[in-house]
């Protein structure tokens, strides 16, 4: 039989917030155990919840960049179940009235196609303390720092068709959330977090098969492993006349299977209810406005501006736009250096495989986004041949002194001083009677090739400085003039 | 509406209180006959009425994102039965 | 004169200690005097701040001599043991909580601190605010000075019963169902719930949070008045508490009130109330229509159905609202827990009484799954049904009127065994609670050597014409004035 895969996602992207969702405690990440954790956090008695704007207007920015509706009015519930990571013994979400309606993202597919998902709803809660197994004589220790740290979690439509799919999506959405400043995007920390649900069905047929959700997921290449490990065991258990359960299943990275989690799924009855503490949240247009001015311009956006403005490649423009930090950095270099193919070559090409080299992401470049500007400036300028720069980049690296003070102190300015050049040029020419004999004997179509000696020699003696232009031009004259 | 001794179990082990064996059936008459009591509203047509989830006609307010709290953990740890290291303790948590 | 201090008012108290005719040291000493001396068979203080209270009081008369007391400057004052109060043991009247000395103070018990008043110690109240006999404490009943055979009435019985025997001048109480006005109303004393949202619930230990809200009980409107005036107003820690400016309540006590429409509620005078409390009400009626008020009968034709969805809604709030007892970071834990389950279970049934697990089982019902709808939801829309008569009634007339409680006290142990009649003892008080409405309870006449309590209903945020009405009824009756023999 032929099996389609069926995947849906769920993912909690923690909010960059300076406070909690419902407390003024720092939401900071790494602190001393507990030393983050308020009266509200630890849900002391008698203490009361009360709601961060920022945490209403980055959703509200999220809805916007993901073509949502964005709720003009919008309600927390109370989530009870009894966990030690969660003080108050319920946790404060949305249920019936979320924040952000439906929307969607586009996804490329490998074809070269893009693809519709459905987002089919977004909404705000708080998120649990963690649970420590330390030993502490058969104890847990429980932190309750991050109880309280905002979350929106976003809930796709069950569109995707193949891990790859998921893939794509999620990587959008991490995308979307990290370009809009309202998630670090961290999945090691667990700042972005993807469960995904996971059923097959027989090709052709309508309903739904049941469905897993798997959770521990933490990076991107694990996300596709364990669907793909979780639509092969379900297609086993169908093959072999089995029922697949509905259950919550956890990623195992280091078997590469996901196993069923028992312990967490007896018989959940939340008992949604209005949180009383907390009256409904009414959304003006003009707060929407207002978070919407912060919006920055979104990848898609961005790519074809590139693709217009700088007159770069569909391929050149995307990969630019990948992140938001290394397109800024285009943008910088391009406002300063001017040529914006060479730009986008040095960016993509030099800068970014130094950094591949030295095991960084951009933000933690050596060389600032106006220090490489300043150098592809000289390139860009005749004032240095590329092959210089790379010279130049590299001491810029070690050094992170200006292109031009590099260039400067170490004399390696180009010369263009065609006096100058025509020197040596006649000086290699003197020197290799025997190659000039040979150039203007041979066939006109085999002499551009032969050019290359002689420029080499120029090079040489020029230590690399002399204008590659010019010192073409000239030998070309002299030779076949001489 | 009278409950069944195992329906009072799963609300007992849902509201996580210990309830002996013996002490089931004079829990179920209490509540059962609140729920008596309650269901009085039964009574009432209520189809066209919007619920009523808060006294308050008011919009939910919003506070700026400021961090206000310093850490007070040993004060607010004195009151816990059972702490190490800044930690909470509980019997341990089989995942 | 000092020996009858216990008998005067909060305006004669601070005028006297403006006068310097005595120091709030004194003052404070005086009742701390009669909370040791009296309260041994009434049970009504749980806590006595003895060091606390004098150095607050020596604070006080710092704060007076250097002329910048308010009209509560040196006035003793006891809190409901609802209250967390910073460095004080805060029970909520739980075994859960007997060993918690709570970390922080309710905005009410910091904003009486900033009025300069004393806090002599906290008072008994129902376990976690469950219950209207004051019999559910964890800490033992509370006796009612009239009649110490008696109960106080509750969840704030401890309060009004301090009150009524003049153990303290004015007390705090909480009201989620009557639990300010049916214990003011079965001690003879003043007890006002204000209006959903206009005293901060922040510090006050939530039973249901869209019910609960805080109040003054006191021996006459007047002194309401000087305390909601203290307690009252925003608060930022509290998204439920209204952002609107608190009225001089006791600047308008005086204020005209021929033109006021006073409607008497018909459903409040049917078949349950007692021949006896049917009287009183008569005459203290007869008295309010001498104020040169008009009064006329209106109708709360829904208010029956008032208990039976507060018994879905309260209890649905404090099922969520006491599941952060569990034995982890305050509160009772249970010896030796075998695994996760058995800390939670047994932490909880110990630590809570049987009142107490019948309303969280009742509410975890009531939110389950399949009943939801039935419940819950229901429970929601015939509060609005409520709502929606007292808004008609509004239109018609200014204030509601009725009694407190179908009853004057009943014994100890009378009603104990049966919860539901014990529901019932509420019937004319949670309406109100339901529909977010500001309403007193004040002394009418005896009835049988027993209080008999007055209920007043106004619109919401008109305390102060509640508190007017009041007051001048208490200008020209004395019933307010009685005190229990021995006290």
């Amino acid at each position: 039989m032929q099996w389609e895969t069926v995947i849906g996602l769920e993912i909690h992207a923690q909010l960059t917030t300076k406070s909690k969702i419902f407390s003024g405690a720092s939401s900071a990440f790494g602190a001393e155990p507990n030393t983050q954790a308020c009266l509200v956090d630890l849900g002391f008695p008698g203490v009361l919840p009360v709601l961060n704007e920022a945490v209403v207007k980055k959703a509200i920015l999220f809805g916007a960049a993901v073509e949502a509706e964005i709720a003009r009015r919008t309600v927390f519930a109370r989530k009870n179940y009894f966990y030690p990571d969660l003080p108050k013994g319920y946790q404060i979400s949305q249920l019936d009235h979320p924040i952000i309606g439906p929307g969607h993202v586009d996804i490329s597919l490998e074809s070269g196609e893009s693809k519709h998902i459905g987002i089919t709803r977004a909404h705000l809660e708080e998120d649990a303390g963690k649970s420590l197994h330390e030993d502490f004589h058969g104890m847990t220790g429980i932190d309750l720092n991050r109880a309280g740290t905002p979350l929106l979690e976003i809930v796709s439509e069950p569109d995707m068709r193949s891990a790859r799919e998921a893939l794509a999506y999620a990587k959008k959405i991490h995308q979307i959330v990290v370009y809009l400043g309202i998630c670090d995007g961290n999945m090691q920390e667990g700042s972005f977090r993807v469960d995904a649900n996971v059923s097959v069905r027989p090709v052709g047929q309508e309903k739904l098969g049941t469905r897993a959700e798997l959770k521990n997921i933490n990076s991107f290449r694990f996300l596709e492993k364990a669907i793909n490990f979780e639509v092969e065991r379900q297609i086993d258990i169908l093959e072999s006349g089995g029922r697949v359960v509905q259950e919550t299943r956890l990623y195992d990275a280091a078997k590469d299977e996901t196993r069923s989690m028992r312990s967490k799924e007896e018989a959940n009855d939340y008992r949604y209810f209005p949180d009383p503490d907390l009256l409904p949240l009414i959304i003006e247009e003009d707060f929407i406005a207002e978070a919407i001015r912060e919006m920055p311009e979104l990848p898609a956006a961005r790519r074809t501006r590139f693709e217009e403005q700088y007159g770069l490649s569909a391929y050149d423009a995307d990969v630019l736009t990948a992140t938001r930090e290394q397109a800024d950095y285009y943008e910088i270099v391009v406002a300063e250096a001017g040529d914006a193919k060479l730009s986008a070559n040095w960016v993509m090409v030099e800068l970014a495989g130094a950094l591949n080299k030295a095991g960084l992401d951009l933000p933690r470049s050596p060389v600032s986004a106006q220090h490489f500007a300043g150098l592809v400036k000289r390139i860009a300028d005749d004032t240095i041949s590329g092959k210089i720069g790379k010279q130049v980049f590299e001491a810029m690296w070690e050094s992170k002194d200006s292109a031009d003070s590099i260039i400067e102190a170490k004399g390696l300015k180009q010369i263009t001083d065609s006096g100058a050049i025509e020197a040596i040029v006649d000086e290699v020419i003197t020197g290799n009677p025997a190659q000039v004999e040979n150039f203007r004997n041979a066939a006109p179509d085999k002499q551009p090739k032969m050019l290359g000696f002689f420029v080499g020699q120029v090079m040489k003696k020029s230590q690399g400085k002399a204008n590659p232009k010019q010192v073409n031009e000239l030998l070309r004259n002299k030779l076949l003039d001489g | 509406m009278d409950l069944e001794p195992d329906e009072v179990e799963k609300i007992a082990h849902l509201a996580r209180i210990a309830v002996a064996a013996g002490e089931i059936e004079a829990l179920n008459t209490e509540l059962s006959s609140i729920l008596g009591l309650v269901e009085r509203m039964a009574e009432l047509d209520t189809s066209d009425i919007l619920p009523m989830a808060h006294p308050l006609d008011m919009p939910q307010r919003l506070r700026p994102d400021v961090v206000t709290e310093e850490s007070h953990r040993e004060t607010y740890q004195s009151v816990a039965p059972a702490t190490k290291n800044g930690l909470y303790l509980v019997p341990r948590v089989i995942e | 004169m000092m020996s009858d201090l216990h008998q005067m008012s909060i305006a004669r108290l601070s005028s006297g200690l403006q006068a310097g005719d005595f120091s709030s040291v004194e003052l404070t000493r005086h009742f701390l005097h009669r909370i040791r001396q009296l309260d041994g068979e009434l049970n009504a203080v749980l806590t006595l701040a003895e060091e606390q209270a004098l150095e607050q009081a020596q604070a006080a008369d710092e704060r007076i001599q250097a002329g910048n007391a308010g009209p509560l400057t040196g006035i003793p004052i006891l809190h409901k043991d609802i209250f967390c109060t910073r460095g004080v043991r805060t029970t909520c009247g739980s075994r859960m909580l007997g060993n918690f000395i709570s970390p922080y103070d309710a905005t009410v018990v910091t904003k009486l601190k900033e009025a300069g008043m004393v806090m002599l110690g906290k008072t008994n109240m129902d376990e976690f605010a469950m219950g209207s006999s004051n019999e559910t404490s964890y800490y033992g009943p509370v006796r009612n000075p009239w009649d110490r055979d008696r109960v106080p009435g509750g969840s704030s019985g401890g309060s009004a019963a301090a009150i009524a025997a003049r153990l303290g001048v004015a007390a705090t109480g909480t009201d989620t169902g009557g639990s300010i006005r049916q214990p003011a109303a079965l001690c003879g004393i003043t007890g006002l719930k204000p209006t959903y949202g206009r005293v901060s619930r922040y510090g006050m230990i939530a039973f249901a949070s869209s019910l609960d809200q805080a109040g003054p009980m006191t021996r006459s409107a007047e002194d309401a008045a000087y305390l909601l005036a203290a307690m009252a107003g925003f608060d930022e820690r509290d998204s439920t508490s209204v952002d609107r400016p608190v009225d001089d309540y006791a600047g308008q006590l005086n204020q005209p009130l021929k033109s006021l429409k006073v409607g008497i509620v018909k459903e409040f005078f049917g078949e349950g109330l007692g021949a006896g409390m049917n009287a009183s009400m008569q005459t203290a009626i007869d008295a309010l229509k001498t104020l040169g008020v008009e009064t006329r009968e209106v109708s709360l034709p829904n208010s029956g159905y008032s208990v039976p969805a507060y018994y879905v809604v309260a209890p649905a709030e404090c099922s969520s609202n006491l599941s952060r007892f569990d034995g982890v970071r305050f509160g009772h834990r249970c010896e030796n827990p075998q695994d996760l389950e058995d800390l939670y279970k047994r932490s909880r049934a110990e630590g809570f009484g049987p009142e107490v697990k019948r309303r969280i089982m009742i509410g975890t019902y009531a939110l389950s799954a399949g009943y939801y709808d039935a419940y819950y939801l229901k429970a929601q829309q015939v509060r609005q049904v409520i709502a929606d008569d007292f808004r008609k009634a509004f239109s018609e007339v200014d204030i509601l009127l009725g009694p407190a409680s179908p009853d004057t006290a009943f014994r100890l142990g009378e009603k104990s065994d049966d919860p539901v009649s014990m529901y019932l003892s509420d019937i004319y008080t949670i309406a109100v609670n339901l529909a977010g409405l500001p309403a007193l309870s004040m002394p009418a006449p005896l009835v049988d050597g027993l209080p008999a309590g007055l209920q007043l209903i106004s619109n919401y945020f008109e305390e102060e014409q509640l508190l007017a009405l009041a007051h001048q009824l208490q200008q020209i009756s004395d019933w307010h004035l009685q005190t229990p023999s021995g006290y």
